[in-house]
Protein backbone atom coordinates (compact mmCIF):
# COMPACT_ATOMS: atom_id res chain seq x y z
CA UNK A 1 0.00 0.00 0.00
CA UNK A 2 1.24 3.47 -0.85
CA UNK A 3 3.26 5.02 2.25
CA UNK A 4 0.91 8.28 2.54
CA UNK A 5 -2.14 6.28 2.28
CA UNK A 6 -1.20 4.09 5.08
CA UNK A 7 0.25 7.22 6.87
CA UNK A 8 -3.53 8.99 6.45
CA UNK A 9 -5.38 5.99 7.75
CA UNK A 10 -3.09 5.11 11.14
CA UNK A 11 -3.79 9.26 11.46
CA UNK A 12 -7.42 8.91 11.10
CA UNK A 13 -7.32 5.80 13.24
CA UNK A 14 -5.53 7.41 16.13
CA UNK A 15 -7.69 10.54 16.09
CA UNK A 16 -10.30 8.94 18.28
CA UNK A 17 -10.03 7.04 20.97
CA UNK A 18 -13.02 4.94 19.35
CA UNK A 19 -13.26 5.46 15.72
CA UNK A 20 -15.38 4.21 12.73
CA UNK A 21 -14.70 3.69 9.42
CA UNK A 22 -18.84 3.55 7.83
CA UNK A 23 -20.61 4.58 4.82
CA UNK A 24 -22.19 7.63 4.78
CA UNK A 25 -22.34 9.74 8.11
CA UNK A 26 -23.35 8.93 11.96
CA UNK A 27 -26.46 11.10 10.75
CA UNK A 28 -27.32 9.30 7.75
CA UNK A 29 -26.16 5.83 7.18
CA UNK A 30 -25.61 4.82 3.73
CA UNK A 31 -26.06 1.08 4.72
CA UNK A 32 -27.74 -1.23 7.01
CA UNK A 33 -24.82 -2.33 8.63
CA UNK A 34 -23.27 1.08 9.45
CA UNK A 35 -26.30 1.72 10.74
CA UNK A 36 -26.33 -0.86 12.91
CA UNK A 37 -22.75 -0.14 14.24
CA UNK A 38 -23.65 3.53 15.00
CA UNK A 39 -26.66 2.29 16.70
CA UNK A 40 -25.03 0.54 19.11
CA UNK A 41 -22.04 3.24 19.92
CA UNK A 42 -24.99 5.44 20.64
CA UNK A 43 -26.75 3.15 22.92
CA UNK A 44 -23.88 2.45 24.90
CA UNK A 45 -22.97 5.96 25.07
CA UNK A 46 -19.89 5.45 23.63
CA UNK A 47 -17.99 8.48 22.17
CA UNK A 48 -16.63 7.81 18.46
CA UNK A 49 -15.33 9.62 15.76
CA UNK A 50 -16.41 8.55 11.87
CA UNK A 51 -14.90 8.69 8.46
CA UNK A 52 -17.17 8.28 5.34
CA UNK A 53 -15.59 6.15 3.12
CA UNK A 54 -17.80 6.87 0.13
CA UNK A 55 -16.26 10.39 0.58
CA UNK A 56 -12.62 9.06 -0.45
CA UNK A 57 -12.29 6.37 -3.06
CA UNK A 58 -8.53 5.78 -2.12
CA UNK A 59 -9.11 5.63 1.78
CA UNK A 60 -12.14 3.27 0.84
CA UNK A 61 -9.80 0.82 -0.20
CA UNK A 62 -6.97 1.25 1.41
CA UNK A 63 -8.75 0.49 4.65
CA UNK A 64 -9.48 -2.80 3.50
CA UNK A 65 -6.15 -3.74 2.54
CA UNK A 66 -4.94 -2.44 5.85
CA UNK A 67 -7.39 -4.40 8.28
CA UNK A 68 -7.27 -7.13 5.75
CA UNK A 69 -11.13 -7.10 5.93
CA UNK A 70 -12.97 -6.85 2.82
CA UNK A 71 -16.27 -5.12 4.38
CA UNK A 72 -17.21 -1.67 5.63
CA UNK A 73 -18.62 -0.76 8.62
CA UNK A 74 -15.04 -1.40 10.57
CA UNK A 75 -13.80 -0.52 14.08
CA UNK A 76 -11.56 0.42 15.94
CA UNK A 77 -10.57 1.09 19.70
CA UNK A 78 -7.27 2.23 21.14
CA UNK A 79 -5.98 2.03 17.13
CA UNK A 80 -6.74 -1.67 17.39
CA UNK A 81 -9.16 -3.23 14.92
CA UNK A 82 -12.15 -4.73 16.79
CA UNK A 83 -14.18 -6.06 13.48
CA UNK A 84 -16.91 -5.20 11.47
CA UNK A 85 -20.90 -5.56 12.21
CA UNK A 86 -21.33 -8.60 13.57
CA UNK A 87 -18.27 -8.93 15.64
CA UNK A 88 -19.37 -5.26 17.32
CA UNK A 89 -22.89 -6.89 17.33
CA UNK A 90 -21.38 -9.72 19.04
CA UNK A 91 -19.55 -7.94 21.71
CA UNK A 92 -21.70 -5.52 22.31
CA UNK A 93 -24.21 -8.24 23.60
CA UNK A 94 -21.66 -9.38 26.21
CA UNK A 95 -20.69 -6.45 27.06
CA UNK A 96 -17.07 -6.76 26.64
CA UNK A 97 -17.60 -3.61 23.63
CA UNK A 98 -18.23 -0.96 26.87
CA UNK A 99 -15.13 -2.61 28.26
CA UNK A 100 -12.91 -1.80 25.74
CA UNK A 101 -13.81 1.56 25.66
CA UNK A 102 -13.79 2.45 28.60
CA UNK A 103 -10.22 1.07 29.23
CA UNK B 1 -25.66 -20.23 -4.97
CA UNK B 2 -26.16 -21.12 -1.43
CA UNK B 3 -25.08 -25.06 -1.85
CA UNK B 4 -22.07 -23.60 -3.72
CA UNK B 5 -21.23 -21.32 -0.59
CA UNK B 6 -21.73 -24.50 1.93
CA UNK B 7 -19.42 -26.76 0.15
CA UNK B 8 -16.38 -24.05 -0.32
CA UNK B 9 -17.03 -23.40 3.69
CA UNK B 10 -17.07 -27.23 4.27
CA UNK B 11 -14.11 -27.84 2.35
CA UNK B 12 -11.89 -25.10 4.06
CA UNK B 13 -13.12 -26.22 7.85
CA UNK B 14 -13.57 -29.74 7.88
CA UNK B 15 -15.79 -31.78 10.03
CA UNK B 16 -17.58 -28.17 10.97
CA UNK B 17 -21.09 -27.50 10.96
CA UNK B 18 -22.11 -24.80 8.33
CA UNK B 19 -25.12 -23.01 8.11
CA UNK B 20 -25.92 -21.20 5.24
CA UNK B 21 -29.21 -18.83 5.07
CA UNK B 22 -30.35 -16.53 2.55
CA UNK B 23 -31.55 -13.16 4.07
CA UNK B 24 -32.72 -11.48 0.88
CA UNK B 25 -36.31 -11.82 1.84
CA UNK B 26 -36.88 -7.94 2.57
CA UNK B 27 -34.19 -6.68 0.48
CA UNK B 28 -36.55 -7.66 -2.62
CA UNK B 29 -36.90 -4.19 -4.48
CA UNK B 30 -32.40 -3.98 -4.46
CA UNK B 31 -31.45 -7.32 -4.61
CA UNK B 32 -31.85 -10.53 -6.19
CA UNK B 33 -32.09 -13.69 -4.51
CA UNK B 34 -29.15 -15.09 -2.89
CA UNK B 35 -27.46 -11.29 -2.48
CA UNK B 36 -27.95 -11.09 1.45
CA UNK B 37 -26.59 -14.31 2.93
CA UNK B 38 -25.88 -15.32 6.56
CA UNK B 39 -23.64 -18.05 7.48
CA UNK B 40 -23.08 -20.08 10.70
CA UNK B 41 -19.85 -22.18 11.05
CA UNK B 42 -18.98 -24.42 14.34
CA UNK B 43 -15.66 -25.67 14.26
CA UNK B 44 -12.85 -26.88 16.45
CA UNK B 45 -10.28 -25.53 14.38
CA UNK B 46 -11.47 -21.72 15.53
CA UNK B 47 -9.71 -22.39 18.97
CA UNK B 48 -6.90 -20.11 20.33
CA UNK B 49 -8.04 -17.89 17.40
CA UNK B 50 -9.55 -14.06 17.93
CA UNK B 51 -12.81 -13.45 16.65
CA UNK B 52 -11.34 -11.50 13.86
CA UNK B 53 -9.06 -13.85 12.77
CA UNK B 54 -11.88 -16.52 12.69
CA UNK B 55 -14.24 -14.07 10.43
CA UNK B 56 -11.23 -13.48 8.42
CA UNK B 57 -10.70 -17.12 7.30
CA UNK B 58 -14.34 -16.73 6.23
CA UNK B 59 -13.71 -13.81 4.08
CA UNK B 60 -10.81 -14.88 2.70
CA UNK B 61 -12.98 -18.40 1.92
CA UNK B 62 -15.84 -16.50 0.17
CA UNK B 63 -13.63 -13.78 -1.31
CA UNK B 64 -14.77 -14.43 -4.94
CA UNK B 65 -18.09 -14.74 -4.30
CA UNK B 66 -17.89 -11.14 -2.08
CA UNK B 67 -16.13 -9.45 -4.78
CA UNK B 68 -19.40 -10.86 -7.30
CA UNK B 69 -22.30 -12.20 -5.88
CA UNK B 70 -22.66 -11.88 -2.03
CA UNK B 71 -23.96 -7.94 -1.56
CA UNK B 72 -24.27 -8.14 1.96
CA UNK B 73 -22.87 -11.25 4.20
CA UNK B 74 -23.39 -11.72 8.09
CA UNK B 75 -20.62 -13.92 9.56
CA UNK B 76 -21.10 -16.22 12.96
CA UNK B 77 -18.46 -18.19 13.59
CA UNK B 78 -18.46 -20.53 17.16
CA UNK B 79 -15.97 -23.43 18.36
CA UNK B 80 -18.49 -25.58 19.48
Amino acid sequence: MDEQLKQKIESLIQSSKVFLFIKGTPEFPQCGFSAKVVQILQELNIEFTSFNILSDEAVRKGVKDYANWPTIPQLYINGKFIGGCDIVTELAHSGELKKLADQ
Amino acid sequence: MLNQIRQKLELAFPNSKVEVIDTSAGHEEHNSPGAHIAVLIVWEGFKNKSLVEQHQMVYNTLKDELKEDIHALNVKTKVE
